[in-house]
């Protein structure tokens, strides 16, 4: 049998809290001296539940009145980072989520403040790894594994959810302060008065950025007008694009099948040979006007002339489509055309695709632009095939 | 973010000063600061930076502003056209946001 230690409350999740014992006995994983300080704890699968796994990011548990609550480390592992990596690409995006409820970071009483969060984990991994040092709560909402924002505005990270994860967490016996601090963008979908009338807490609205949250809470819950404001910097744009071309992967799918079909159309009906020459070329143009329109308009948004995003994908084509003339073999001018336009109109349908990833760009606008854009496209699609067909005969 | 400026005269956001009660809040909340106070009242400072993401209209005990949020994603938008219903992120797996 193995000796009960002195220090641990009982391994079962819903202990109860007593006054006497100590609010923390784990010691952290990244804390190496209390390590070995304090050997006195069981392993941490003693805490395990069949069918239930605990996640790696779990470092220990604290005893509240409301009873077990995970204590979190704020340093992110290589497994951490390789997920996000993955998110970044699409990959099994719609099961990477956490428990919703609610958590501890460092050794957080009674009136340490309480962050608000969504359960996607990426949004959770950025706002723990920014709390290295202090003591707080953390109430995780059920998003369905959406960011703060994107859920804010379905309405998801909302008000009624607020609520009732605030009742369902027993906050109320945790801390002795009535006060949660929302991310400003989650105010998409939390309304602070409705919050208050709701369950009697009030909602401050911290900064943008999880980033700028230790200045903001050492400034007595105060946010400079910079942390209010959103920003959209060359790698914020460039971390979005591996996703735009994933998104993009079906269409591709239908487009390759078709280019090399299109391709093997000639004077003898239909050419084997023709469809790998004439629609592996189309597919490399396909292939260049997607790069232009989902990787390089993003990234160098600024700096391209124009302020809707098809247009700004359709001078991203222009440019490529003249550095390509300039760079490929000479090619009949009516061959030349018909890959002109299928560029320019896969770049620029690709670049308007990207405004669902802004932080600028109004729906009204984005309604307004593809009223315009739409036809435009699908006429330059049209007259790519019409020329690419006819310069085969 | 000062280079990126997206059309100009689209946005839908409307402010009624008179039913203001000038508690502070929407300009705290907006991601562009369209809003700012202005003689202890909300005051609407640079319309055409506003992304309609309608946190201010939320946040407003006294409905004095309004505007129709929504989806900002042109598949969203074509979904929403070719199937009658409002834009929304759930179309096409959902990868974008």
């Amino acid at each position: 049998m193995t000796q009960k230690s002195s220090c641990c409350p009982e391994s079962d999740s819903g202990s109860s809290f007593t006054a006497k014992r100590k609010n923390v006995c784990c010691p952290s994983s990244e804390d190496k001296a209390q390590e070995t300080a304090a050997p006195c704890c069981p392993p941490i699968e003693t805490r395990e539940r069949t069918g239930y796994r605990i996640w790696p990011f779990v470092a220990g548990w604290l005893e509240t009145p409301a009873g077990s609550v995970p204590r979190i480390a704020t340093r992110l592992t290589t497994g951490d980072m390789l997920g996000r990596w993955q998110m970044r690409w699409g990959i099994g995006r719609m099961r990477y989520r956490i428990a919703p409820g609610l958590y501890a970071a460092g050794s957080p009483g009674p009136e340490a403040p309480v962050l608000v969060t969504a359960n996607y984990k990426m949004s959770f991994d950025a706002l723990r790894r920014e709390l290295g040092g202090l003591d707080c709560w953390i109430l995780v909402l059920e998003t369905r594994g959406i960011n703060v924002w994107c859920a804010a505005g379905k309405g998801t990270f909302g008000t009624d959810e607020l609520i009732s994860r605030v009742r369902s967490s027993g906050l109320e016996e945790v801390v002795s302060h009535r006060r949660l601090i929302v991310p400003q963008l989650g105010a998409v979908g939390v309304a602070a008065h409705e919050v208050r009338k709701g369950c009697g807490f009030q909602v401050l609205y911290g900064p943008v950025r999880a980033s700028d949250l230790p200045a903001y809470l050492a400034a007595g819950n105060q946010a400079t007008p910079a942390m209010r404001r959103v920003q959209f910097s060359a790698v914020e744009r460039l971390v979005l694009t591996p996703v735009e071309l994933t998104g993009m992967l079906k269409t591709t799918l239908w487009a390759i099948p078709v280019l090399f079909l299109l391709g093997g159309i000639g004077p003898e009906i239909f050419s084997f040979s023709a469809a790998i020459t004439r629609g592996g070329a189309a597919c490399l143009v396909y292939f260049m006007g997607l790069l232009c329109g989902a990787v390089l308009t993003p990234v160098a948004l600024p700096w391209i002339p124009g302020r809707a995003f098809a247009l700004k994908g359709a001078i991203a084509g222009v440019l490529a489509g003249i550095a390509g003339l300039l760079l490929l073999p000479a090619m009949s001018v009516s061959h030349g055309a018909a890959f002109f336009l299928l560029l320019l109109a896969v770049s620029s349908y690709c670049a308007m695709n990207f405004t669902g990833s802004t932080t600028y760009t109004s729906p009204s606008g984005v309604g307004k632009e593809m009223r315009r854009a739409l036809p435009l496209q699908a006429l330059a699609l049209l007259g790519a095939g019409v020329v690419w067909i006819w310069s085969a005969f | 973010m000062a280079k990126l400026r997206y059309l100009e005269g689209v946005t839908t956001l409307s402010l009624d000063v008179e039913k203001c009660i000038g508690c502070g809040l929407c300009p705290a909340v907006c991601p562009h600061a369209v809003l700012k106070m202005a003689q202890s009242k909300a005051d609407v400072a640079d319309r055409d930076a506003c992304m309609e993401c309608g946190a201010c209209a939320r946040n407003c005990p006294v409905q004095a502003l309004s505007v129709k949020a929504g989806v900002g994603c042109a598949s969203a938008i074509i979904h929403g056209w070719l199937t009658g219903s409002e834009p929304s992120c759930d179309c096409g797996g959902g990868t974008s946001c």
